[in-house]
């Protein structure tokens, strides 16, 4: 259950070495101890390590179980064993992939396998979580989206396509569950620090996933459906969203 | 199955406002109704489907104790018909959906007061039992459990049991009993009770009134044996002023009125003593800002409160003027805002009166603030495994939610459980599992009776999840 000042006792995560996601739940643990359930890719080297650190944040448990986003087919049974224990309060979708843009556009492979993950796979996920959540008449499902699908640009433009989907269906999925009591939190970053931007040029408002996820946990506690990490990039985006399409193209950005 | 199973979906909170789930509500004045759901949930159980059933009353209690995510909830309150009256043994039988208020109007001219009421009268007997409830009175006439004759008990397996304190044929060592007297709702659902009443020969209280100017001297008028000549006694106490002023307290004392009594001191009344004439004078509307109870507002309701309760002696007063100002306010939750408040309500030991000081002093020190701050001495706890009154200091704050207020509440649970108290299940809303089952020594009896007569968790509520009673 989540109890009243909104400390969840078992929160799932998909992408279980995601730097975000890790602070999140993080950012759950300093509130209360709680159970931790990992999705993570089978093979991942970081998993031990995870999970020490996890148990020195202060959960109860760490269930590590093996999660393939590509692997549609076998989500059900991911989830099954994701629920073995009991209800799961939070779950945090925050598995992706961001590549090379100019090798993805130009490789079918693998702007295909960048779509399946990001878009298909978080899909597929939601619907189950959806499903789960509302037989179980709460919950709180935490969908890491990106600053980048609300204006996707030339210069990220397969990533940003893929979180385009991911941010329409899972701010529409928040519309369908609210009158179940499931709550849908979709989350905007701007630029984060982390493995998967460490090639990127730190662009301005870049910020850390430990300020992240303050401001997630602090938005699902509200019940809050939308957040924009930092919260200043609502306001870039929106002068972006405007800005006329033969200039928008010449930013170099 | 039978149109008469309709349910709709509600999310239900708690008194609080907080931590909202949905489940299915079924309302029905039908015993054989309810039975069936719960023989619908029973046969769902068995394999290891459904999310259980449970009764709920009026929703007084602020946490997720009344709530069951996913599952089916019994509104209990169209159960509620007194079924009789009985003068000469001074006993009531009702069904479990009749609210205290409902009883004590009906019971009143016959002379006949329920013999614990809460903060609130607008609890149902189900709830009242469920809960173990307390009042004013504790320390003269325990709590609510310890006033039932009798009760039945529609448990897992289909089957209508009669249970009594002190054993009966379906319950031989009265374990059953105990376990359901502060069982919160998870031995099964109450459908009837008999409650043994007070006979009383007016509806109003002789009050005396203290005014203290310190915490020290407000646990000293506790501890000087004054409190033996009262039948009712708690205290609203200051939790924003800094010491000095910390812990200052209005003491409000008193006994029912004897019928001589009422002539003496006030003569008017006397001539319909048995009158009773509470009623909801304002309810608050539902547009109160969060962000309103504050240390500002609260101060200065706490001055006008603390102000206006002054030192008086053989003052009559009525029993919403005694007992229940707030029902003078209808749904007064609201003036929280929509994040809503949580109420902690705590009991130490009588020995550990200088840690109980200590606790205060951090509450004052913590930047939470509390308005409406109960304090009153208990006597000694009954038999049931979950009741939460134990002799000692118990205090009731209430905050509203805010950053920093989980972490703080939870460093004031581990010196609670280390000064060997413990928390209210009406109340909680946040404890943990660990912290819960340490304050209650007898819970895994408990557990056991509970197993014992719902071995495949028929009856399940959001707080049997979070702490972890199932």
């Amino acid at each position: 259950m989540i109890d009243a000042t909104g400390n969840p006792q078992t929160i799932l995560l998909l992408g279980g070495t995601s730097e975000i996601g890790l602070a999140i739940v993080g950012e759950y643990l300093s509130g209360a101890p709680a159970r931790v359930v990992l999705g993570v890719r089978p093979g991942d080297d970081r998993t031990d390590a995870t999970v020490a650190a996890l148990t020195g944040q202060g959960a109860r448990e760490v269930v590590v179980l093996d999660f393939d986003a590509t692997d549609t087919d076998a989500h059900p049974a991911f989830l099954d064993a994701a629920w073995a224990g009991g209800d799961v309060d939070v779950a945090i979708v925050a598995f992706g992939v961001l590549g090379e843009n100019e090798e993805l556009w130009a490789d079918q492979r693998k702007a295909v396998q960048a779509a399946q993950v990001n878009y298909t796979g978080a899909v597929s996920v939601g619907v189950l979580l959806g499903q789960r959540m509302q037989a179980q008449g709460f919950g709180q499902i935490i969908a890491m989206s990106s600053a980048a699908g609300l204006k996707v640009r030339r210069s990220n433009f397969v990533y940003g396509s893929t979180k385009a989907g991911l941010d329409g269906f899972y701010t529409n999925l928040g519309d369908a569950l609210a009158p179940s009591g499931v709550n849908v939190l979709v989350v905007r970053p701007g630029q984060v620090r982390t493995r998967m931007s460490a090639h990127v040029k730190e662009a301005p408002l870049t910020v850390n996933p430990d300020q992240v996820a303050t401001w997630v946990v602090d938005a699902a506690r509200a019940g809050k459906r939308v957040v924009w990490t930092p919260p200043a990039f609502e306001a870039v985006m929106l002068v972006l969203r405007h800005i006329p399409a033969p200039i928008f193209k010449r930013l170099p950005i | 199955m039978t149109e008469s199973l309709t349910t709709r979906p509600r999310q239900l909170t708690g008194w609080g406002r907080t931590a909202p789930t949905t489940a299915q509500v079924l309302r029905t004045p039908d015993v054989d109704v309810i039975a069936a759901a719960v023989a619908r949930e029973a046969e769902r159980r068995a394999s290891g489907q459904g999310r259980g059933v449970l009764a709920r009353g009026l929703g007084r209690s602020y946490g997720d104790v009344a709530q069951n995510a996913g599952g089916l909830v019994v509104d209990m309150t169209a159960l509620d018909r007194i079924l009789s009256i009985d003068d000469a043994n001074a006993t009531v039988t009702v069904e479990a959906g009749v609210s205290l208020d409902t009883l004590m109007q009906a019971a009143l001219p016959h002379g006949l007061w329920v013999p614990v009421l809460p903060g609130t009268r607008q609890v149902t007997v189900g709830g009242a039992i469920g809960n173990d409830i307390h009042g004013k009175n504790h320390h003269s006439a325990g709590s609510f459990g310890n006033h039932v004759t009798s009760l039945d008990l529609l448990v897992a397996d289909g089957r209508v049991l009669t249970l009594t304190p002190s054993g009966s044929p379906d319950d031989p060592d009265a374990s059953l009993f105990w376990a359901t007297v502060g069982g919160i709702g998870l031995t099964g659902i109450i459908v009837r009770a008999t409650l043994a009443m007070e006979r009383v020969e007016t509806a109003w209280f002789l009050a005396d009134g203290i005014v203290t100017s310190s915490l020290a001297e407000t646990i000293a008028v506790h501890s000087d044996g004054s409190e033996e000549r009262y039948d009712y006694s708690s205290a609203w106490f200051d939790a924003i002023s800094a010491p000095p002023k910390l812990g200052r307290a209005a003491i409000s004392r008193g006994s029912l009125a004897t019928l001589a009594q009422l002539e003496e001191y006030a003569p008017k009344l006397a001539a319909r003593p048995l009158e009773f004439g509470g009623k909801t004078f304002v309810t608050l509307p539902d547009v109160f800002p969060n962000g309103l109870a504050n240390k500002l507002t609260f101060g200065l309701l706490g001055q006008v409160w603390y102000a206006k309760s002054g030192t008086y002696t053989n003052q009559v007063q009525s029993l919403t003027g005694f007992y229940h100002p707030l029902d003078m306010f209808g749904e007064w939750n609201r003036a929280y805002g929509s994040n809503g408040f949580l109420q902690y309500q705590f009991v130490v030991p009588p020995a550990a009166v200088d840690e109980f000081a200590q606790i205060i002093a951090s509450i004052q020190a913590s930047g939470h603030y509390s308005f409406l701050n109960v304090f009153k001495l208990f006597g000694p706890g009954n038999r049931a495994p979950l009741s939460y009154p134990m002799a000692g200091w118990n205090v009731c704050v209430d905050f509203p939610i805010k950053a920093g207020l989980s972490q703080f509440l939870g460093g004031l649970d581990a010196r609670v459980l280390e000064f060997g108290g413990r928390l209210y299940t009406s109340k909680d809303s946040r404890t943990t599992a660990e912290t819960f089952h340490a304050m209650y020594p007898d819970i895994d009896a408990w557990i056991a009776t509970r197993r014992g007569i719902d071995p495949t968790g028929v009856f399940a509520s959001d707080m049997a999840r979070r702490l972890e009673l199932m």
